[in-house]
């Protein structure tokens, strides 16, 4: 058994109680995590440590012996990743186990210096690796929870939305990335087919920068739906947005463009045969009160 | 001209390219850019990050504030080692595209922007100067 398993071993409470004293000092978060957990969390992780020291070798923590330590230390940084621990928290947990292990080598072999050295050396070895995998786990926990934020987001910002009958409107927010485009154009497709609709808006009033690949996504989208049949608007071009366009000497005059959302809803409402109107508050009939209005079916577009 | 100060940004992923023109964004206001100008600017970027991206296989974006003494601007120097423009001017032309984009990036860039410098070598790689003034 090599000097820092036995260690390890013999000193558990004392090594455990200046670990705490350690951490107390240098990483404490008391609004994160209390006493206790941080206590069994410590404790749990040492033994663990001192039952793979003991039969294992202290400098290759990659070894089978180790699992069982890897993976409590992948839980530790997951959990703090979450929690909302700083990555150099996260590793001073590990690496402040040094100055107490670091103290009692000294005082065991004060007498030997050359075999204090060699211990010492594997210490730090053994300290440093296991607070480097601390650190990669603890990335990598941290990009799993932007990746499914990313995710969510994804979902979240393409909504197809139904104004009226066969009038559907996909309002974009956001950068249009190859990705985002390709949910768009199936979740407007499919809503298109459900709804039965004739005209779908698309409005780009949430997009900030409407460059070549965005206009070709676009442009992919509308041709997509033209060959369901279904025309579409494209609505909420802002002044800046139009400049740009021309400038980049993008073609969109095969398609309908309007400023608004507002706009784009009365010509879809037309298109459809429906006509908005003002009504009398008092008989309900169509009139020059300003009270009210309803959508009408314009007689000479009926069941077209 | 003098440099205000300046960045370089890796250009080595689609999300760099969302990264640039967000910081594109921050400097243009910070340069008081009239909105149409700050869009202008920000596009253009976007353009040309992803000309280096998708033709240069990456690279990096030198960001700097400059001055002339009269006006303030933004110069963005791309740069990368990728395979270069053989024709330049072929490559500037309206609706020319080596990919299958709208070929507008690169001409639609130049109109964007008040200076638009570009040089290329085969097999060593192209360096696309823009500058737009306030």
């Amino acid at each position: 058994m090599s000097k820092i398993a036995e260690i390890l071993q013999k000193n558990e409470s004392e090594l455990l109680a200046d670990w705490m004293k350690e951490q107390l000092t240098a990483v404490r978060r008391r609004d994160l995590m209390n006493d206790g957990e941080l206590q069994a969390q410590s404790t749990d992780l040492l033994r663990s440590i001192a039952s793979a020291a003991r039969n294992g070798n202290v400098t290759d923590v990659s070894g089978s012996d180790w699992a069982g330590v890897r993976e409590r230390l992948t839980d530790i940084s997951a959990s703090r990743a979450k929690q909302g621990f700083s990555p150099d928290e996260t590793a001073l947990f590990v690496f402040s186990l040094k100055q107490p292990l670091f103290t009692r080598l000294r005082n065991e072999l004060a007498k030997d210096p050359n075999a204090m050295f060699a211990e010492m050396w594997n210490a730090t070895v053994m300290v440093d690796r296991l607070g480097l995998m601390t650190f990669g786990a603890f990335l990598k926990a941290k990009e799993q929870l932007i990746a499914q934020q990313a995710e969510e987001m994804l979902e979240l910002s393409t909504p197809v939305v139904k104004l009226w009958q066969g009038i559907v409107a996909i309002p974009l927010i956001g950068t249009l990335d190859s990705n985002r485009t390709q949910i768009v154009m199936e979740s407007l497709l499919s809503t298109i087919v459900a709804t039965n609709s004739k005209v779908a808006i698309i409005d780009i009033t949430g997009v900030p920068a409407v460059d070549t690949l965005v206009a070709q996504h676009l442009l992919k989208t509308i041709t997509a739906a033209k060959l369901m049949g279904a025309e579409c608007i494209l609505s909420g071009i802002r002044p800046q947005i139009a400049q740009t366009i021309v400038h980049l000497g993008i073609n969109l005059n095969e398609v309908i463009t309007k400023a608004s959302l507002a706009d784009a809803l009365a010509t879809a409402l037309q298109k459809t045969g429906k006509t908005v109107v003002r009504i009398d508050k008092q008989n309900g009939k169509a009139g020059e009160n300003k009270d009210g209005a309803e959508v009408k079916q314009t007689p000479e577009r009926k069941g077209a | 001209m003098t440099t205000l100060k300046s960045e370089s940004v890796d250009i080595a992923g689609p999300t760099d390219v969302v990264i640039l023109r967000q910081k594109v964004r921050a400097w243009s206001i910070e340069l008081k850019f009239s909105l149409v100008d700050q869009t202008k600017m920000i596009t253009a970027s976007s353009e040309l990050a992803r000309n280096t991206l998708d033709h240069g296989g990456g690279g990096r974006c030198l960001m700097e504030m400059v001055s002339n003494g009269a006006r303030s601007g933004l110069r963005l120097t791309f740069e990368d080692h990728g395979p270069g423009i053989p024709d330049i001017d072929l490559a500037l032309k309206d609706g020319y595209s080596t990919g299958n984009g709208m070929g507008l990036g690169l001409s639609g860039s130049k109109r964007l922007v008040n200076e638009f410098q570009i040089a290329s070598k085969v097999g060593e790689g192209t360096r696309i100067c823009v500058v737009r003034w306030k």
